[in-house]
């Protein structure tokens, strides 16, 4: 049986200071994540168990540069066991380790209401009015990521997942897409594409996350215990506002990796040009492309998509008791069939139909052309987190998108974490005992509680520390001190 | 997530279902709410819709 899928999300979110195009936007996102009002501890991130220079091939170095000196200072865990820092030149969300896809869809988009709220506190004690944006590209050949995290067995062979998962995350691309006008990084002209991202893919499979992007990347941090879990990192995928698209993007790809691990995928599905067939997928908004298969003959995306979806509603069938992946495998069903009849049935659904479709209607209404400025700023206006600018909110508003959570779900997950994780530790030690935590990481936690030395509480098992198990004991003991005793520190 | 939540989901997806039974067409309905999403737009587009395409510039991340 395959390993649980536990998994999460890391967005940057682009910045802007109004009125102010040449702000230091380091300076900008220190001023965000210091912002934030909620509950949180500002920590020392602890970088010993990180190795993002690790190769999953097993010939990686040991350490990938300098650190970023900004990234270590501004560094917040909240108390929904989620991390929020600096990354270089954006505020970053890397949402806590959820149990299923449907929490870990609910957790990525407390992120916005996070960045939202971080912005409204901003402003009022600097009178600085930023902007932020959930999005993947300047729209000048500048791109950042929204990456998503899974937790594999570390006996799946590594080439396993590069072959069977490529094709995969190449096709997904139809309903994972957030859409945008034009293109970039020297892809060929095209007025709308599906993806913000593909067009920075020059890979196949390597390391890299800022330049010759691979569809595969082979970081391989666990995050836990190294000898029995790896880590996929995916980075081949755009930040998306839908909700129920979200929640796809995420279940598909754990369902498809839970089924890679039990053997239940039987054709890798091998492309003759992967990257090639990443850029076609991405610049055929209309979804009828013929990709090239390596056997010879051609499949179009959608036709690959259904492949996955009839050997995945199978293995969930004989697999999956929990009604999450009956729910997953109803709407990929339902999208896959939308999609076919004509892509724009899914505009409540898939964040790049929906601005297809209003573009068109905007373009038709204005009498302009898609090389018009006004689309252009439209584009990047759908991703503002501000819910009375961003274009996606506004939509919202008005019914135009379906939802899976409500807003007082999305608001008591910003401050309380998922339970099902070592995630619940996390989070709720950051709002237990908050004088006492003095550096995190994914896997440990630092405390001070005032004896010649640092203790430190490792989390190698990302299952345990969950409310089952520690929720009791965290409601019993009045400080930290208490607590590490009681676990036996 | 509660078990109530999916239900509502699963409901929401079966009326889908059922629509989609029917011919793809845009009906009057589906044009008024493109019509009210559209003066959406008016409202919440850039007045200087060039400047504020020029002025985002992204560098650095992941």
């Amino acid at each position: 049986m395959a390993l649980h899928k536990v998994l999460g999300t890391e967005t940057e979110f682009g910045i802007s200071v109004r009125g102010e195009p040449g702000f230091n936007p380091a300076v900008a996102s220190s001023l965000i994540v210091n912002s934030y009002p909620g509950k949180r501890v500002r920590v020392q991130w602890s970088y010993e168990e990180e190795s993002p220079g690790r190769d999953a091939r097993g010939f990686g170095h040991e350490t990938y540069g300098p650190l970023d000196p900004e990234g270590a200072v501004v560094n917040s865990v909240l108390a929904n066991g989620a991390r929020m820092y600096v990354d270089h030149a954006h505020p970053e969300y890397s949402s806590p380790e959820s149990y299923d896809p449907l929490e870990a869809a609910l957790y990525d988009k407390v992120g916005e209401l996070v960045m939202h709220r971080a912005a409204v506190a901003a402003a009022e004690h600097s009178g600085k009015t930023v902007s932020l944006y959930k999005n993947n590209s300047d729209g000048k050949g500048n791109s950042y990521g929204a990456h998503e995290n899974y937790l594999l067995s570390r006996d799946t062979p590594f080439g396993d997942v590069i072959r069977y998962a490529m094709t995969f995350l190449v096709t997904r691309q139809i309903f994972t897409g957030a859409g945008k006008v034009g293109s970039e990084n020297d892809r060929a002209k095209t007025d709308f594409q599906v993806t913000q991202r593909a067009d920075f893919f020059e890979e196949e499979v390597g390391l890299e996350t800022t330049l010759k992007r691979p569809i595969i990347n082979t970081r391989d941090e666990p995050h836990g215990d190294p000898s029995k879990y790896r880590r996929l990192h995916v980075i081949l995928g755009d930040a998306n506002l839908s909700e129920v698209q979200n929640f796809l993007k995420l279940g598909t790809t754990a369902l498809m990796l839970a089924a890679l691990e039990d053997g239940a995928i039987p054709d890798p599905l091998d492309l003759f040009d992967p990257v090639e067939a990443c850029w076609q997928v991405s610049h055929d908004p209309g979804l009828t492309q013929p990709l090239q298969l390596d056997g010879g003959g051609t499949a179009t995306a959608l036709e690959l998509q259904a492949r996955y979806l009839e050997w995945l509603s199978k293995y969930v069938e004989k697999e999956m008791d929990d009604p999450v992946w009956t729910d997953l495998i109803g709407e990929w069903e339902r999208t896959l069939t939308g999609l076919a009849d004509d892509p724009m049935t899914m505009a409540d659904t898939l964040d790049w139909v929906a601005k297809k479709r209003v573009f068109e209607g905007f373009i038709e209404r204005e009498g302009i052309d898609w090389a018009s400025p006004k689309l252009r700023a439209l584009d990047l206006q759908y991703h503002d987190v501000d819910p009375g600018k961003g274009l996606y909110y506004r939509m919202l508003a008005k019914g135009g998108m379906r939802r899976l959570f409500d807003d007082a779900q999305i608001a008591d997950a910003a401050v309380n974490p998922p339970e099902r994780t070592r995630a619940y530790f996390r989070g709720r030690c950051v709002d237990r005992f908050s004088d006492s935590l003095v550096a995190a990481n994914w896997d440990s936690l630092v405390f001070d509680v005032g004896e010649s030395h640092l203790k430190r509480v490792p989390m190698m098992e990302p299952l345990r520390g969950d409310a089952d198990l520690v929720g009791s004991l965290l409601d019993e003991v009045e400080d930290a001190a208490e607590l590490l005793r009681r676990l036996g520190g | 997530m509660s078990d109530r939540e999916r239900g509502q989901d699963q409901g929401k997806s079966e009326d889908k279902a059922a629509d989609e039974a029917q011919p793809v067409v845009e009906t009057d309905a589906d044009l008024e709410a493109l019509d009210e999403l559209l003066d959406e737009i008016d409202e919440v587009l850039e007045e200087n819709a060039e400047e504020f395409v020029k002025n985002y510039v992204q560098k650095g991340g992941e």
